[in-house]
């Protein structure tokens, strides 16, 4: 096992802990600053997932949920990289996404959003990377739907990702916007971000991604903490 | 050198459960991990991990998921070889009810090098926490350990009892409670490496 030490969690990168324009942030999140110790052995490990714990069609969200037929929405193509500072795939990493339906509705039973149910849609999936650290999903294009944070507030369409690398420290759960979306500069989840880092969670159109008569495509690399270049370094 | 700068994180939302803890919610999705470490190749002492996560009003916090990371009862943590027998990985929400709550059943785990007392791993998530928080649970009847630990050592000795967890036995059945306070007069000290 490779025991070399990890780069830091980059605060800068990072929403800061509490965020008040996300209003449940202030009671929910830590308010004091966590306390920094050493890399161990109980943190330079992580649980590895290998493909007998895949359920089937599990890259694929417009099967996995049908019941009698397909879902209906947008079909789209989700597909990247997941990488570490240095640049360097990390692969074997296990992404699990999850999200609303084409309607903007969560199959989750405390989803009260008055917009229809898909019978056909779970939203979940998961998959491992291969060797070159690629991850590519097919699902639907999730709708924008309404929450209670502020007056006529409106999350941006999105799908939520989660991520274990090769061990605990990089841990990352996400969410992955779509360029050009109008909703963008009004959400304070993703503006939670600073300007600089919100644009890491957007992902681009790709007509290279894009299956002809099929699906368009969106590519979105992932950026995880990776091993230190040299133990001496900063 | 680096030439990637982290993807920022976000919160889990309020509706992971299909997702993440699928078995535990009454969804038609396989599990990745679950709140149920033990299987018939495990050794070691039997336990239950539960605790309560409060907000800073000191309200329960539905809907949080906790996942752990642990070695085995040798103080290894699983390999391809060992994961069979143990995997160390565990995964559960607070669920939605009247008492929301972690439970996790697993087993205690040895000590994993030469200076640190038994310990969990402990992350947690949650609607409006924007980056998950990471913890660690240490053990009540580990004292002459936990006096040696170097973690604990580093922590303000006012702040230790917040990683504790308190051993109880119930009809025969070992429980650990260790609740979360995300905020407050007993905020648990939260860990970045
Ligand atoms: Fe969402």
């Amino acid at each position: 096992m490779d025991m070399k030490p990890f780069t830091p969690k980059d605060n800068e990168s990072h929403p800061p802990l509490i965020h008040p324009p996300y209003k449940s942030s202030t009671s929910r999140s830590p308010s004091k600053d966590p306390i920094i110790v050493p890399q161990t052995i109980s943190e330079l490990t992580g649980p590895t997932f290998d493909h007998s714990e895949l359920p089937e069609h599990s890259t694929d969200l417009t099967m996995n949920g049908r019941k009698t037929g397909e879902p209906l929405g947008e079909r789209i193509i989700v597909t990247g990289r997941i990488l570490d500072e240095n640049g360097d795939p990390v692969p074997n990493a296990m992404v699990e996404i999850w999200q609303a339906n084409s309607a903007g509705r969560y199959i989750d039973s405390e989803d009260h959003h008055q917009a229809p149910l898909d019978p056909n849609f779970l939203g979940a999936g998961r998959m491992l990377t291969d060797k070159d650290g690629w991850y590519r999903f097919l699902t639907l294009r999730p709708g924008a739907y309404p929450w209670g944070n502020h007056p006529n507030a409106w999350r941006p369409p999105h799908i939520h990702f989660s991520i274990f690398g090769a061990n605990i420290m990089t841990r990352l759960v996400t969410q992955m916007y779509f360029e050009g979306d109008p909703l963008l500069q009004y959400d304070p989840i993703c503006a939670s971000a600073s300007e600089e880092a919100r644009v890491r969670m957007i992902a681009d159109f790709s007509l290279e991604h894009t299956e002809e008569g099929f699906a368009l495509g969106y590519l979105w690399d992932i950026v995880i903490r990776g091993p230190k270049a040299t133990p001496f370094e900063d | 050198m680096r030439c990637k700068k982290q993807t920022p994180s976000q919160t889990v939302g309020p509706f992971f459960s299909y997702g993440l803890t699928p078995q535990q919610y009454g969804y038609d999705h396989s599990d990745l991990g679950n709140g149920d470490l033990v299987t018939e190749g495990t050794d070691g002492e039997v336990i239950t991990i539960t605790g309560t996560i409060f907000n800073g009003e000191g309200g329960e916090m539905k809907h949080a998921v906790v996942e752990i990371w642990q070695a085995d009862n040798a103080g290894n943590y699983a390999d391809v070889v060992v994961k069979d027998r143990f995997s160390g990985f565990g995964r559960v929400g607070t669920g939605r009810g009247e008492d929301p709550r972690y439970r996790i059943r697993t087993i205690k785990p040895g000590s994993v090098d030469n200076d640190q007392a038994p310990h969990i791993t402990l992350t947690i998530f949650s609607r409006g926490l924007m980056h998950h928080a990471f913890t660690r649970l240490y053990f009540s009847d580990e004292v002459e350990a936990n006096a040696q630990d170097p973690l604990l050592q580093k922590l303000p000795a006012e702040r230790r009892p917040t990683l504790i967890a308190q051993r109880v036995e119930e009809e025969g059945e070992v429980i650990y409670q260790f609740d979360i306070h995300m905020q407050g007069d007993q905020e648990t000290v939260f860990l970045e490496f």
